[in-house]
């Protein structure tokens, strides 16, 4: 903690400079030096605390997934199987219905979110109307989301199954619409959900993004006799890619982390099947439905170690649109 | 003879800059602003039916002494006590925390190599999933004290709780002008004093906004209680035991072939959105009022 004591010796050393030794205001004790000392650990040590519980966690869950990461290894990955009775455990129809879901919303939520981002900062609109409009898409993402699988459940899906039928009926053959009957709970009514509870996040980073890029590069386009849309799609658009690709990815750690709603409209079954239409399983619903009543041993090691891979997944998906960020504006610099 | 090839060009140029935009780009102009609406409209559509189909379905049901009843006798009266008490719980564990994490950041951010690193965890804290918070928590208090408790739910909500206090702490603490520290150190006051006297003192509007976004956002999730405060249908025994609250009472119930259980869940729904959009809606406003001013 030599830090906490640098301003005190850069004053002192300010008031020899000076020449004039029995003008130092510099305390050297009391309860104020003493208050200082003790408030600058204090502030240190709840830094460290922060840190700490990143670490803590990794090692937490790690811990608690020993077990399974002794007797599956990393054959856990491609592992299909899920029997409790049994004691096997795999972990792929998880990781395929965590990784569908998310493409579905991020292939609806991205093109959405960017309209939104667009009509939220072009000067379509007056900018009362602007900021509200902004506002009140924010305001999805204070929704709690058991309480949009909620909506989900007995609004949105007795609106969207017949849809899903007809497209069952009339496109089956295509591979990815492929199922007889479906039933409303699967993997695509998961994405749209999913794609509802992201936009917020792609809409908010995006019109960020977008209002950062510097007006001479509008102007310059404008000059040259481009329209808006154009202006938008060769000017805009391409100046804030990288931006909007780092939104994109927070997005998907959403996405892949989101639990609630997803597991109120997936279907909960752990299969992998082409079909957008059948139902399937993610890795945090199979944790929010088993983890409270699972078998201490190798049942919790299992669902541990599927934590354990979500962590490190979205850990990497959020590093990376971290460093991007960072990337992008000293590049701009 | 020059005279008149100026003109023509001249006359020529008028035209093409007078002439109207070709018709496909102005088809494009208006298709790109209809496509551009239709979709932004389409985004609103979800929140206005989420509100609308829980203020229609959950006001029905509303009475007064749901507040009072446990869910067994279909109120709700654990159910808030219970968030109440984690989210009371995660608030202690985490606002002084977050709050000198977020002054570490803002004010020691010169003198310390490591700031960059506690800053880049707290964004990363951010993102780790609510249901891995869960995890942790079970591993950290459920595993040790052997049972599920409001403790480990509370302890899971500060996880969460805590990188959105430290983020808006550092934001609010940054808007501060230096030439207040500076003032403040002039007058011989040591660091503490000028943090906790002058800037913490003048950022309290923005520190509270930080609170109340992190609170709002703690009392919505369901995924870190079930497995560590699970539920209780009941009135709560206690700290160290099972604990209900309103977003895993909507989630155990939803399914529930009991009429009333099913109207229980709506109403449920109601008061926990009512008390979210309220705290959230509320934090907005301090934070525009002072972009303003």
């Amino acid at each position: 903690m030599a830090n906490s004591s640098e301003p005190a010796e850069r004053n002192s050393s300010d008031n020899s400079n000076l020449g004039d030794e029995n003008f130092n205001l510099t305390a050297i004790g009391g309860t104020n030096l003493w208050f200082d000392q003790g408030f600058t650990r204090l502030v240190y040590f709840f830094a460290v605390i922060t840190v700490a519980v990143l670490f803590m966690m990794s090692w937490v869950i790690s811990h608690e997934a020993l077990p399974a990461i002794k007797q599956f290894g990393l054959g856990f990955l491609w592992g299909q199987d899920w029997d409790t009775g049994n004691q096997i455990f795999g972990a792929l129809p998880y990781i395929y219905g965590s990784l569908v879901s998310s493409a579905i919303a991020i292939l609806f939520a991205v093109p959405v979110g960017i309209a939104v981002a667009l009509v939220t900062s072009e000067n379509f609109l007056p900018s009362s109307l602007r900021t509200t409009l902004a506002f009140v898409v924010e305001l999805i993402a204070a929704i709690p989301s058991v309480i949009i699988g909620l909506w989900a459940i007995f609004v949105f899906i007795p609106v969207i199954e017949p849809l899903q039928k007809l497209l069952s009926s009339t496109l089956k053959w295509i591979p990815l619409f492929n199922t007889e009957d479906p039933s409303g709970t699967n993997m695509l009514t998961a994405g749209i959900i999913l794609a509802i509870m992201i936009l917020p996040t792609m809409a908010a980073i995006t019109r960020d993004v977008l209002m950062a890029i510097p007006k001479e590069l509008r102007s310059a386009s404008m000059a040259l006799g481009g329209t808006r849309w154009e202006t938008i799609f060769r000017v805009l658009l391409p100046a804030g890619f990288s931006g909007m690709v780092s939104a994109a990815m927070l997005a998907l750690g959403r996405a892949l982390g989101e639990t609630m709603a997803v597991t109120m409209v997936i279907g909960n079954s752990a299969q992998i099947s082409a079909s957008l239409l059948n139902p399937g399983y993610t890795i945090p619903s199979v944790l929010a439905n088993e983890f409270a009543e699972a078998e201490p041993g190798l049942h919790i090691g299992a669902l541990s170690y599927l934590a354990l891979i979500l962590f490190g997944v979205t850990l990497a998906v959020n590093i990376g649109a971290v460093l991007l960020v960072k990337w992008v504006s000293r590049k701009n610099k | 003879m020059s005279a008149s090839i100026q003109s023509e060009t001249d006359e020529s140029l008028a035209t093409e800059l007078c002439s109207p935009l070709p018709t496909e780009r102005v088809i494009f102009t208006y298709a790109m602003n209809a496509i551009a609406f239709g979709l932004t409209g389409l985004a609103l559509i979800p929140l206005l039916s989420i509100l609308w189909e829980i203020l229609v379905r959950g006001i029905s049901g509303l009475k007064s002494d749901m507040f009072v009843k446990a869910v067994i006798d279909n109120g709700f009266g654990n159910a808030i006590l219970g968030t109440i008490i984690m989210v009371l719980i995660g608030g202690i564990l985490s606002i002084p925390t977050g709050i000198m994490t977020g002054i570490f950041l803002a004010e020691f951010s010169q003198t310390n190599p490591i700031t960059g690193l506690v800053r880049f965890i707290s964004s990363i804290l951010t993102g780790v999933p609510s249901i891995v918070v869960g995890v942790f928590a079970y591993g950290v208090i459920v595993l040790v004290t052997k049972g599920f408790s409001a403790i480990a739910g509370g302890f899971a909500l500060a996880v969460i709780m805590l990188p959105v206090i430290i983020l808006t702490t550092e934001e609010s603490l940054k808007l501060i002008p230096i030439s207040q520290r500076l003032a403040s150190a002039a007058l011989g006051a040591t660091r503490f004093q000028t943090i906790f006297r002058i800037v913490v003192t003048a950022a309290i509007p923005g520190i509270t906004t930080g609170i109340l976004l992190a609170v709002a956002r703690a009392a919505g999730e369901t995924a870190p209680l079930i497995f560590t405060a699970l539920f209780s249908l009941d009135w709560s025994e206690g700290l160290l035991s099972p604990t209900a609250s309103l977003p895993v009472l909507i989630f155990n119930l939803y399914n529930d072939p009991d009429p009333e259980k099913s109207q229980l869940v709506w109403t449920t729904s109601i008061v926990l959105l009512g008390l979210i959009l309220c705290v959230s809606i509320l934090s907005r406003l301090v934070i525009r009022q002072r972009r303003i001013n």
